[in-house]
């Protein structure tokens, strides 16, 4: 095969991918479902019920499941699993800060 | 070669020994360093000044304070607090059948690590037991009530030296241990310690605030708070402190909050009772 044939298959190619990419991005995204939100709420629970645990929680991931569950008794799942996977992320956050202070608390200390 | 064995296991021992004992609980040689570390840091601030909070780190403050202890905003709460001590419950006992010299001159010994039940009992504590053993509701450790007793008791035991002593009891210097390492862990949003400001920064700002030392800062305990408009206790104090590091509080009179007290008292053992307290 030429060069110039390898070269115009690729082009070919190329658009062929770029027209499949346009179409399924002017394709309506599909609306997040109660049952996706319930899973985010799930593990932003889970994570949170584990920071409790270890008596660190935090006011703002409280608030941010709180913020789940008002988007979600008002229909609105996309800003509703947005809240949970951001409460999620700080329950995360709290449990590595309880964790690690487990013994990092005595570089603090006066000595 | 088998001399060599022991002589290398016993070396080994010496060079960990030191860290070994660094580890054991030390609370005398805890207290010495704290207050240390603050006579040292601020060498123009009198020994018994500490317990002044931020009035001992900034003139301006002082200034003002000494003006307003004229008419110190707390005045009406120890009025209120020494009335309500008096008042008979409904069984006709009052709080002075609850402690030792009838409650008079004796917030320097508060908090206390008690055998029988191996925890540290907090002055609030000891008042809403007092109550409950006697018929009464218990009060709410944040409202004003709680702050009046304890204000007036305070009153009657300015000038007095912090005295908390740690019993021979593993479970007291477990306490005092979970105490210290509350202090100093850092929590909540912010990821700030208790340390973070009242170690680390005490006389400098957060906001317009002057941060308080740490050491002999449970001695001015309960406070009449400017920001609040009125008294707070020692578990407002410690609930508002976690909120403002976004940290959820912990309920009050928790074993951490009782713990922390235990540990911010015994380090400022030999300081005055400064208490009840004015702040901005």
């Amino acid at each position: 095969m030429s060069a110039a044939k390898k070269t115009a298959m690729s082009v070919t190619r190329n658009i062929a991918f770029g027209a499949v990419l346009m179409i399924v991005g002017a394709m309506p995204a599909r609306a997040a479902s109660e049952a996706d939100f319930k899973a985010a709420m799930s593990a932003a629970e889970a994570a949170e019920k584990q920071a409790d645990q270890l008596r660190n929680k935090w006011l703002t991931t409280e608030t941010q499941l709180a913020a789940a569950k008002k988007a979600a008794a008002a229909g609105d799942f996309d800003a509703a699993i947005a809240a949970a996977r951001e409460a999620e992320a700080l329950a995360i956050a709290s449990i590595y800060q309880a964790t690690s202070e487990k013994t990092r608390w005595k570089d603090m200390e006066v000595r | 070669m088998r001399k060599a064995l022991p002589l290398a296991s016993i070396l080994a021992l010496a060079l960990l020994a030191p860290a070994l004992a660094d580890d054991k609980p030390n609370p005398a040689a805890d207290q010495k360093a704290f207050q240390t570390y603050f006579i040292k840091r601020f060498p123009k601030v009198k020994y018994e000044d500490f317990v002044n909070g931020p009035y001992s780190m900034d003139a301006g403050l002082r200034k003002q304070w000494e003006e307003k202890e004229e008419f110190p905003p707390y005045e009406f709460a120890v009025e209120t607090g020494k009335e309500m001590f008096a008042t008979p419950f409904k069984n006709g006992k009052t709080y002075a059948d609850c402690f030792a010299n009838k409650g008079i001159g004796i917030r320097q010994n508060y908090p206390y690590f008690d055998e029988k039940e191996g925890k540290v009992v907090t002055l609030e504590l000891a008042l809403n037991r007092c109550r409950e053993a006697n018929g009464e509701a218990p009060y709410n450790y944040l409202k004003d009530e709680m702050a009046s007793l304890t204000a007036y008791m305070a009153f009657t035991s300015r000038d007095k030296k912090m005295d908390i002593k740690i019993p021979d009891d593993p479970r007291a210097l477990e306490a005092y241990e979970n105490g210290k390492r509350y202090f100093y862990t850092r929590r909540g949003q912010l990821n700030f310690s208790c340390a973070s400001c009242h170690v680390q920064s005490p006389g400098e700002h957060i906001r317009s605030e002057v941060l308080a030392p740490a050491l002999g800062i449970m001695n001015a305990m309960p406070i009449y708070r400017s920001e609040w408009s009125g008294m707070g206790t020692t578990s407002r104090r410690l609930v508002t402190c976690n909120s403002q590091t976004r940290a959820v509080p912990l309920e009050p009179q928790s074993d951490e909050y009782r713990d922390v007290e235990y540990f911010l008292s015994y380090v400022a053992n030999g300081l005055p009772i400064s208490g009840p307290g004015a702040r901005p």
